[in-house]
């Protein structure tokens, strides 16, 4: 679907969209109704040398990760780390607890008896996988509960793809995006003001 | 858009296209509740009525309430706890298990799957807490310091682990759900109309946009989860039977239990998804979506895990012969052929005989059929534990202490209420959040056979006068004659 060639001529990574201080931002976006020509029209557009600032979609589209040139989530990682801090941390609990702060015999067994540790420290390690990894994906994606959300076309969450790029103060660039986004396949093309985005 | 192989049947029927997704299962929500679903809701309020009855008068008057006597400490209760956290599995084996193995049919039906999850395990966490006696002491199954001296939690015991297991699980399950809900929380914010309904659900959307940076690493964050929940579920149950298998009670102090129990699990899990999506495809009209093909696949896997269940019976009855224990074997005969061997047969057919009538093609795709087996199932799955628990205990070592349990009508008030309590939380979730996963439904719309047309969910704002795309074109293999859909399963038939 994603064609090497295109994406190979492709610039580096797309970056995020120079901070302004004034809050007000203008997009022009492209509407397209089916995955494919978007994944097309994604790589055409880079290799024309157009900076993209977003695309938004109403289900994950395969692909569109390497033709937009994101890379890929660190995530994992950060996963593992929890994991390992909450089999530290059980592991720690039950040692410190029933080992030395306050040791019992029980069923005439030692203290620390690692067997009967492995399903809290199970748990746990679960425990922190999960959670630690869903604030972290909440956090770094800027996800909380908002009032209001700001959509740049709502139907970006129905049927349609929205591949939005950044215009400058007098949108000078807009008839040549126009063209461009028009030529690979784009059904409809707005502009829009935003603020606060 | 995906490759699919000619032997496979649509997931999704009619030809649907991604705005008749958003149409067909946002409309519940959208629309005024129908009366069905109002009389549906006023049952289950009148049996969560009776729930806070009981549970008053359980804490008011204690657990003397119940019918538990000397001998037998342990009944409803924690038949019903394991019950209904054994109902909890299929859940997370459909959205995280399935997931793992690229079953695309289960984005139809997980997420009122997992709904299922969560309220079970609700519903099963009342009853450890209520027999507690004292359910406002809870805390102290936490390893916080005794207030009163400096003893921590013993985490040598599997009561404990229990605490562990259930507590992880609910989160987890919570949270899998909850973050999956993101982004077709959006999708309603942003068609709602009503500014009640726009500001709520865009508090529940948490400002989703459906940003590809986001849904990459919302993929990654499901695959992860998917992953640890894997283990996780089949923790969970082993755990619960751990709370037997630890102990030296004939009849419970088996290996075989972990394995059994989790299949146990899956098996009135899955009859339970049966039992709620029959009816769920029905009053919400999502026959497109949760096709014959599904209810197929789910009564296949009922079967199987009713076969291990089967299996696992026989050989208890095995190893307590060959183990040569007199105690296990005074067990499992007076477990047949003693005064609950009622409550035996009960469970031998309902659980190892009913599920092989699955076998037969025309009982596998019977919604009628598979109705009745999942609701004989669920009974089924149900006096497997009271078996387990009450006859291993009722007959103790000293003839003297023998005894019979009989329940109060508090006992079975605890009960029903808590079916009542799963209904109200799954109705209101059913009217509230849309009970299928849209994005996901729309990423296996789009569909092609063999390098062929596609099919499905073409987005071009056509619209036949019925709202829905006519059906595709039936495909075929090269060199097979264009006819109906290849079903090899029928062909074999």
């Amino acid at each position: 679907m994603t064609s090497p060639a295109v994406t190979a001529a492709a610039p580096a990574a797309i970056a995020p969209a120079p901070a302004t201080t004034s809050s007000t931002k203008r997009f022009v976006l492209g509407i397209f109704d089916d995955e494919d020509v978007l994944l097309h029209a994604v790589d055409n557009l880079r290799g024309a040398g157009v900076k993209i600032y977003d695309v938004f979609s109403p289900y994950p589209v395969h692909g569109i990760d390497d033709a937009l040139g994101i890379e890929r989530s660190r995530l994992p990682i950060a996963a593992f780390f929890y994991g390992m801090c909450g089999l530290a941390f059980a592991l720690w609990l039950q040692i410190y607890t029933l080992g030395f702060d306050w040791p019992m015999i029980i069923g005439g067994k030692p203290a620390i008896s690692l067997p009967a540790f492995i399903p809290v420290a199970f748990e746990l390690t679960v425990f922190f996988t999960c959670h630690g990894m869903v604030i972290t994906f909440y956090t770094i994606s800027r996800l909380y509960p908002r009032f209001k959300t700001p959509v740049l076309d709502v139907r970006s969450t129905d049927d349609k793809f929205v591949v939005a790029i950044e215009l400058d103060e007098n949108s000078s660039q807009m008839p040549k995006l126009t063209q461009l986004l028009r030529e690979n396949g784009a059904s409809e093309v707005n502009q829009k003001e935003m603020t606060k985005f | 858009m995906q490759y699919v192989s000619p032997v496979r049947e649509p997931l999704v029927t009619s030809g649907k296209t991604y705005h008749d997704v958003t149409q067909d299962i946002c409309y519940q929500v959208e629309a005024a509740p129908n009366i069905r679903w109002m009389g549906a809701l006023g049952v289950a309020l009148i049996l969560l009525g009776i729930f806070f009855y009981s549970v008053y008068r359980t804490l008011w008057y204690g657990i003397g309430e119940w019918g538990l006597n000397k001998t037998i400490g342990w009944a409803w209760d924690i038949t019903n706890f394991v019950w209904w956290v054994g109902i909890g599995h299929a859940g997370t084996l459909i959205s995280a298990v399935l997931l793992l193995f690229r079953q695309k049919w289960r984005s139809s039906i997980n997420r009122a799957a997992e709904a299922m999850t969560i309220f079970a395990v609700i519903c099963a966490a009342m009853f450890p807490v209520l027999h507690m006696g004292r359910p406002w002491l809870a805390f102290y199954v936490f390893p916080l310091q005794n207030t009163l001296g400096s003893l921590w939690a013993n985490f040598n015991s599997p009561l404990l682990w229990d605490v562990f297991a259930i507590s992880t699980y609910f989160t987890v399950s919570l949270v899998f759900w909850y973050t999956g809900l993101v982004p077709d929380f959006a999708t309603i914010r942003d068609r709602a109309k009503g500014k009640i309904a726009r500001f709520s659900y865009s508090i529940l959307s948490m400002g989703w946009t459906g940003s590809a940076k986001h849904w990459s690493r919302y993929e990654t964050v499901s695959l992860i989860l998917a992953g640890v929940s894997t283990p996780l579920v089949l923790s969970v149950h082993t755990i619960v039977s751990m709370d037997f298998a630890t102990s030296v009670v004939p009849g419970w102090h088996t290996t075989i239990f972990p394995p059994y129990f989790v299949s146990g699990a899956i098996f009135s899990g899955f009859a339970m998804v049966l039992t709620l999506m029959l009816i769920t495809r029905v009053v919400f009209k999502l026959e497109d979506y949760i096709t014959l093909e599904h209810i197929a696949l789910m009564n296949k896997i009922m079967m199987v895990t009713g076969s291990i269940v089967g299996v696992a019976y026989i050989t208890e009855f095995f190893i307590a012969w060959y183990s040569q224990v007199e105690y296990e074997q005074y067990c499992f005969i007076n477990r047949a052929t003693g005064p609950y061997w009622w409550a035996y047969a009960c469970m031998m057919s309902c659980n190892v005989l009913s599920p092989q009538f699955v076998w037969i093609r025309r009982v596998r795709y019977s919604i009628v059929m598979t109705f009745i087996l999942s609701i004989i199932v669920n009974i089924g799955m149900w006096f497997e534990r009271f078996v387990i628990i009450v006859s291993s205990l009722h007959r103790d070592y000293l003839p003297s202490s023998w005894a019979m349990f009989s329940p109060t009508r508090i006992d079975v008030g605890i009960y029903v209420g808590t079916i009542g309590l799963f209904f109200t939380l799954f109705l209101l979730f059913a009217k509230f959040f849309p009970v299928i996963n849209m994005a996901e439904v729309k990423t296996i719309l789009k569909y092609t056979v063999n390098d062929g047309p596609t099919y499905g969910g073409s987005n071009d704002g056509s619209r036949s006068p019925a709202g829905h795309h006519a059906a595709p074109a039936p495909y075929s293999t090269p060199g097979v004659p264009a006819s109906a859909p290849v079903n090899y399963d029928k062909q074999n038939d």
